[in-house]
């Protein structure tokens, strides 16, 4: 096994556009510093467009999956580092070659030679490192143009890095480079996705559940934490803010039990959500919506229930398919979770036929009629417990002795 | 005192027995309450099963809890050979199987089921080309243990997964009570539909196991009762116990290699010696890489097995005549019969094993007591038997 002594991080090539590019760079550096904590013996080093770690005796394996996670970051390749010597170079070269699991039809080397007192120049390097190398693998060829692999050689003042493969980060924008929003978190499969995608588009998520506890159990409550922690790796610490909706909810299926139930339910809770964007400074309101899944989200459902709140509602998963977003929540690990078999409030007190074509002032006028509403949702907004989740569950840490 | 009867069951790993001591005092609720202590308890539950998969690199999902070996191996070939029996009613196994899967294939010839009992060579291990041959179309269940708990003779579970490979309607079962912890096993690597272990052969708490089953296998329960383990083992979960299985079988797979390198040493200590000693007779294979590294067995012809446990026992060192399961009977081990041994040797086996607990110089004073009970039982043993061949 080649022991990797560095790693090289390249930014998405998004983020190297425009004048944030100082800003998205400091984001993609200080998320690598956090997912990186647990291993203090890494050094970082930030250079144009990039950051370089030291790896020290970490292996590269071990941080390669968490890496992956961090937003904005185009690509990262293992590098080993040599003296300044041509044997050196060719000895370190032939190792890196060897580390690709297959040997590619073809290749190339790129050197760049930043160290001028190197005695030989890149168009000689090329030569003198691709030579040995085709020796090595005689069915190996040269392919300027589109290499199966690029041997990169860097020449440097103190040193000489030299990498091949890359692994693909998971891209997109930095985190936060969009500003903040509220991600309503069901604990159905399409909300945790939706919360990924506005993620992954710079947006800093605060996640919003309601509950009817205890008309829904304990366990849905640790579900929907579970999912929140789920996001943890690309967002870091979620701020999950747990809303008591019973009292709500009873009250308006006392009032209102027809088939618009639904509607003015959503309506309220899109309410509640937007007074707590504004005590958390978010500037939008994500959601799993995706059209035609269920009565409430036909387009005139959609209209009816997004009328009720002026910020900017964002629905990431609005035009996919179901399958494409349970492939996407498979791949971030929620789909298990999200399939476990709990109620959720908006199952309880499900009206007969829930309306599919809700029309906008008959839903206001009798909203206007439920004159304790407002006093109802302050009071929701008033008891909302906000919890701050963290990969580390602090549960799991109580029990990890005993495991 | 020196305990070498390891293979019986172990002493339990003192981090075990504080995790469970702990979850006995601070998590007593019913994992299926839906209140809050019962969500406590259904975490270490769930917890328990994803340690116990990741030690063994199978999914959570497919674990399924249950009161031990027994239990695991019944459920497993039972449950299968009901469930599928719409696809045929042949089954095979081996002649030199633990009792508990044994036995669970002469209920299910009770039952109308056709069960092949394969033979061994002299070493004890299944011959592949035995086993290709008992195939039929009509082959729902093939089921062969990792490890004998007699002899420790390592059967070639990984060839028949592959040899099973291209026949998706026959099952394939392990009984790796012996195994798992002390030997590689690779459940999704080897074609292994079903696999049994228990955790107090591994430092854990008696009354608790496992069974992998893979996704997509169905079982038909034996149980009648709540929704416990997907419906198919139903009855409250023993919440600690569990736990003290998870642990010990994470500490069991991270110390398997220091396990072998250990075990492999002192095992070559106490072949040598046993072959020094004329009155007795090694059983086993001679080629090290095919025996567990922590069992030893031998016979001492002529001599009835229970005599050497006592006699041994009066030397300080504890053993076992052949499986612990079936130590009280009379009759001649079916394992040894099946390897040819003669009926002399089959009724006076005895196993040594062992753990990464003892030293070399337990292993001297074993060895010592072995030379001493020859020596002692040959002079008591050589005049009656003069006299009844006369």
């Amino acid at each position: 096994m080649i022991q990797w002594q560095k790693v090289i991080l390249k930014l998405g090539e998004l983020v190297l556009k425009g004048r944030n590019r100082h800003r998205f760079e400091k984001t993609v550096y200080e998320q690598v510093k956090r997912v990186l904590a647990p291993w203090p013996g890494i050094t970082y080093r930030r250079e144009f467009g990039r950051i370089v770690l030291t790896l020290g005796t970490v292996p590269y394996e071990d941080i390669r999956p968490r890496l992956a996670k961090v937003l904005g970051l185009g690509s990262f390749s293992p590098a080993v580092t040599c003296g300044l010597s041509l044997e050196e170079v060719q000895e370190a070269s032939l190792q890196v070659m060897a580390a690709l699991g297959d040997t590619p039809r073809t290749f190339k080397v790129n050197v760049r030679r930043v160290n001028k007192q190197f005695p030989h120049d890149s168009q000689e390097m090329n030569r003198l490192v691709g030579g040995p190398i085709l020796r090595a693998y005689p069915s190996l060829r040269v392919d300027v143009h589109r290499p199966d692999a690029e041997l990169r050689i860097e020449l440097r003042e103190e040193e000489v890095l030299i990498y091949c493969v890359s692994d693909e980060g998971a891209g997109g924008f930095p985190l936060g480079s969009n500003g903040r929003a509220m991600l309503m978190l069901s604990g159905g499969i399409d909300s945790p996705v939706a919360g990924f995608l506005a993620l992954r588009q710079g947006l800093r998520v605060e996640a919003v559940h309601f509950h009817s506890y205890p008309f829904t159990s304990e366990k849905s409550q640790e579900k929907v934490k579970d999912l929140a922690r789920k996001l943890c790796p690309y967002a870091g610490p979620v701020k999950l803010h747990m809303v008591p909706f019973t009292s709500v909810q009873t009250r308006i299926h006392e009032a209102y039990r027809d088939n618009l139930l639904i509607t003015i339910l959503r309506r309220t809770m899109l309410r509640i959500t937007e007074r707590l964007a504004e005590l958390h400074g978010a500037g939008a309101i994500v959601t799993g919506e995706s059209l035609g899944q269920v009565a409430s989200q036909t387009l005139s459902s959609m209209n009816a229930i997004g009328r009720v709140v002026e910020l900017p509602m964002i629905r990431p998963l609005v035009c996919m398919e179901k399958a494409e977003i349970i492939r996407i929540a498979e791949r971030i690990d929620t789909y298990e979770t999200s399939i476990l078999p709990y109620e959720d409030c908006c199952t309880l007190f499900l009206p007969p036929s829930p309306s599919t074509n809700p029309n906008l002032k008959v839903i206001q006028s009798i909203e206007r009629n439920l004159v304790w509403l407002e006093e109802e949702i302050d009071k929701a907004v008033g008891a909302t417990e906000t919890i701050l989740i963290t990969e580390e569950d602090a549960e799991q840490d109580r029990y990890s002795s005993l495991f | 005192m020196i305990y070498m009867d390891y293979a019986a069951t172990t002493p339990m790993d003192e981090e075990v027995i504080g995790a469970m001591t702990q979850v006995m005092r601070s998590h007593y609720g019913n994992p299926s309450s839906l209140h809050r202590v019962g969500v406590e308890a259904e975490k270490l539950v769930q917890r328990s099963r994803e340690t116990i998969a990741a030690a063994v690199g199978v999914l959570s999902s497919e674990i399924r809890f249950t009161s031990g070996g027994t239990e695991s191996n019944n459920l497993a070939i039972l449950g299968a050979a009901r469930r599928y029996r719409s696809r045929g009613a042949h089954l095979i196994t081996t002649q030199v199987e633990h009792a508990s899967v044994y036995e669970a294939f002469r209920l299910l010839e009770g039952e109308g089921f056709r069960v092949t009992y394969l033979g061994v060579d002299e070493t004890g291990a299944v011959r592949l080309d035995e086993l290709e041959a008992a195939l039929t179309e009509d082959t729902i269940l093939v089921s062969v243990m990792a490890v004998n708990n007699e002899m420790g003779r390592i059967q070639p579970i990984e060839e028949i997964g592959r040899l099973l490979k291209s026949r998706p309607r026959t099952l394939f079962h392990v009984d790796a009570v012996q195994a798992v912890g002390k030997l590689p096993l690779q459940p999704k690597g080897w074609g292994i539909d079903l696999l049994s272990a228990a955790a107090h052969k591994l430092h854990g708490p008696k009354g608790t196991g496992f069974l992998y089953c893979r996704e997509g296998v169905e079982l038909q329960p034996l149980l009648a009762g709540g929704g416990q383990e997907d419906g198919l083992r139903p009855g409250t979960e023993n919440v600690p116990a569990l736990v003290g299985m998870a642990k010990a079988v994470r500490l069991a797979v991270e110390r398997q290699e220091a396990f072998a390198a250990h075990t492999s040493s002192l095992r070559r200590k106490l072949v040598e010696r046993i072959g020094t000693l004329e009155a007795l007779r090694y059983n086993g294979s001679r080629q090290s890489g095919e025996m567990a590294p922590h069992i030893v067995h031998f016979s001492y012809p002529g001599m009835k097995s229970e005599v050497l446990v006592y006699a041994l026992e009066q030397q300080g060192v504890c053993v076992s005549a052949r499986s612990a399961c079936s130590s009280g009977t009379e009759r001649p081990s079916r394992v040894l019969e099946a390897m040819g041994a003669p009926y002399a040797a089959a009724v006076s086996g005895v196993r040594l094993s062992f753990s990464l607990r003892e030293t070399a110089e337990d292993i001297e004073r074993v060895c010592e007591a072995l030379t001493r009970v020859a020596r002692e039982l040959g002079s008591v043993t050589a005049e009656p038997q003069k006299g009844r061949r006369s």
